[in-house]
């Protein structure tokens, strides 16, 4: 499956409070207004602005801070086609990979904001079409691989009636 | 094969004995969401199944983030959770009953167990020596109806203290210390296991302060041994029967093993806009800077022991008129103890303001949002960009005794220099 969009950059360590404001919690049982206000706090143009399949691109440690799954789950509906970073912390990652979106550990300092990416996850490739650079990511592990295959762990039980066990 | 704490208790959650980097399904103990995920854990638990839980006595909701709402929006996901509780027969604890770490040890955490929480300080668990970790809405929500999880057992690193604390120096001080050394990620996807002279000495309320922050270096869970310690804090809860002694096999295998001499550890604070960014008190960088908020309160520091901490410095003070000071005590029982012992009318006669049991100014959702260009000191855990409802305001962390002198002089202050 192939993804393409251009490159957003954000820096190292962007927190679930960049993603999903505290201050906007009350529309937490609202996804598709929260979307509108994602990482707003950092990039004020972000929400207006992002094109569907369109990639973050961040630093160290991207997703930090509080187990808020609302935060993957409004990159998501914002369009975003995969997080790109160079560490992503632990509940993040998981829960990305849990409501379907794609989150990939790449070099990105590779990138620059506005590039023209590809992403092919079936290949673990990521392409920089604007200056070609080509560099291949770690495969998931089975379980995660499975779950996001299936669009989502809630669906994924939904089909199954059980967890994946490998 | 010899186990760290980590890998025990999740062979016993597997049924079969695991080492670290196996991805296995563990059986979970306990499960909690809170107000601010809770009504997505109920949705996302909704596209897979009717409302039902595996193990309704040991699945809790809790109303603490938004507690009492601010909002309709809030209190409508309030009625939500009340009803989802409701109908699966799980455990309600209501608007100002506290928040949702503190009630967990106070009336539900047990050595030994594998508990998972839609929190990422579900990790507080750990300082009763029990595997406990903060997951997203739908991990939680396919834990409360299946009963399971699915993990990855994390590699453990050691932290091996000696040593004591010097007077006004606190579990706080070596929680910021470690972070502030291991950096934000430098636990990632690991168990942070505690040991050594200084831990066994240590009581249960400042070990859960240190498990509480295992998150801020990454990590998926801190624990610390079940010992003597343990027993007599779940006996004062009227829980001996939960305990169990616990604790990591000699020469388990350790990616890493951390020594710390605690007596070498000053006041720390953590200063905007990374928990990672720690300087002693005594810094340059923090010295003298106005603060317009001081914070008591949240999961990380606000038991009994530490409104003790901060009333026994500001006694017969008045806070600095430029400084406001809000206490929120973590829990119903912590208020009811703080109101026993006097200490809600001394911290009145100081200038305080008290707040509802929850959690408070920590996530600026009911109160205390600082103003454009405010800064807070704070004994919570984060200070991210916006954690407390202003992204223009920000956010210093430390220890009720530093909390306590800030308030007395109005500028980040030394507790050791309080007179
Ligand atoms: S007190 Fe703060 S850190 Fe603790 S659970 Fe509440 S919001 Fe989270």
């Amino acid at each position: 499956m192939d993804i393409k969009g251009h490159a957003w950059k954000f820096g190292d360590s962007i927190s679930t409070d960049h993603i999903a404001p505290g201050r906007l919690f009350h529309l937490r049982s609202n996804l598709p207004e929260f979307a509108k206000h994602v990482l707003e706090d950092v990039r004020p143009e972000f929400p207006s602005h992002v094109q569907q399949g369109d990639f973050i691109v961040g630093g160290k440690n991207f997703g930090l801070g509080s187990s808020r799954e609302h935060a993957p789950q409004i990159i998501k509906m914002a369009g975003v086609g995969a997080v790109l970073a160079k560490s992503f912390a632990r509940i993040f990652f998981r829960n990305a990979i849990n409501v379907g979106l794609p989150v990939i550990v790449c070099d990105t300092d590779r990138m620059s904001d506005g590039d023209e990416i590809k992403v092919d996850l079936e290949a673990g490739t990521v392409l920089n079409l604007t200056n070609g650079d080509e560099q291949s990511f770690p495969a998931l592990p089975g379980v995660m691989r499975e779950i996001l295959m299936n669009d989502g762990l809630a669906q994924y039980i939904k089909d199954h009636q059980d967890l994946p066990i490998h | 094969m010899p186990q760290s704490m980590a890998e025990k208790i999740v062979s016993e959650k597997a049924g079969k004995p695991v080492k670290a980097g196996e991805i296995v399904i563990a059986k979970v103990d306990a499960a909690l969401t809170q107000d601010g995920t809770g009504p997505l854990t109920i949705r996302q638990l909704r596209k897979f199944s009717e409302d039902k839980a595996a193990n309704p006595g040991r699945t809790v909701q809790f109303l603490d983030h938004a507690a009492p709402s601010p909002r309709m929006e809030l209190s409508n996901d309030h009625m939500l959770m009340r009803e989802f509780a409701q109908t699966t027969g799980s455990v309600l604890s209501e608007v100002g009953d506290g928040i949702c770490h503190q009630i967990m040890a106070e009336r539900f955490v047990r050595p030994g167990d594998l508990m998972v929480g839609a929190d990422s300080h579900t990790c507080t668990g750990g300082g009763l020596g029990a595997f406990s970790t903060g997951m997203g809405s739908t991990d939680v929500a396919a834990a409360i109806s299946l009963g399971k999880t699915w993990l990855k057992v994390p590699e453990t690193i050691r932290f091996e203290v000696s040593g004591y604390f010097q007077r006004h120096v606190y579990s706080k001080d070596l929680a910021l210390a470690v972070i502030g050394q291991m950096g934000a990620d430098g636990c990632d996807y690991m168990s942070m296991e505690w040991g050594g002279g200084a831990i066994d000495a240590m009581p249960i309320h400042e070990r859960l302060t240190v498990s509480n922050m295992a998150v801020e270096a990454g990590a998926k869970c801190g624990l610390m041994p079940s010992d003597d310690k343990t027993r007599e804090y779940l006996a004062s809860y009227g829980r001996e029967t939960d305990w169990r002694p616990l604790a990591a096999d000699p020469g388990a295998a350790y990616s890493r093993v951390v020594d710390i001499d605690a007596t070498q550890i000053v006041p720390m604070v953590a200063m905007p806009h990374t928990v990672d960014n720690v300087v002693q008190i005594d810094d340059e960088q923090v010295k003298g800077v106005q603060i317009d908020q001081v914070f008591l309160g949240s999961c990380t520091n606000c038991r009994i022991e530490d409104i003790r901490v901060f009333v026994g410095l500001t006694k017969g003070k008045k806070r600095h008129p430029r400084t406001r000071v809000i206490v929120t005590p973590a829990s119903r029982a912590v208020m009811k103890q703080a109101a026993d012992e006097g200490l809600l009318s001394e911290l009145l006669d100081f200038g305080a303001t008290i707040t509802t049991p929850g959690c408070g100014v920590c996530v600026g959702v009911h109160g205390g949002v600082l103003g454009d260009g405010e800064k807070c000191l704070a004994t919570s855990n984060r200070n991210f960009k916006g954690r407390m409802g202003n992204p223009d305001s920000y956010i210093y962390l430390g220890s009720p005794a530093t909390a306590a002198a800030t308030a007395i002089y109005g500028v980040l202050a030394d507790p050791r220099e309080v007179v």
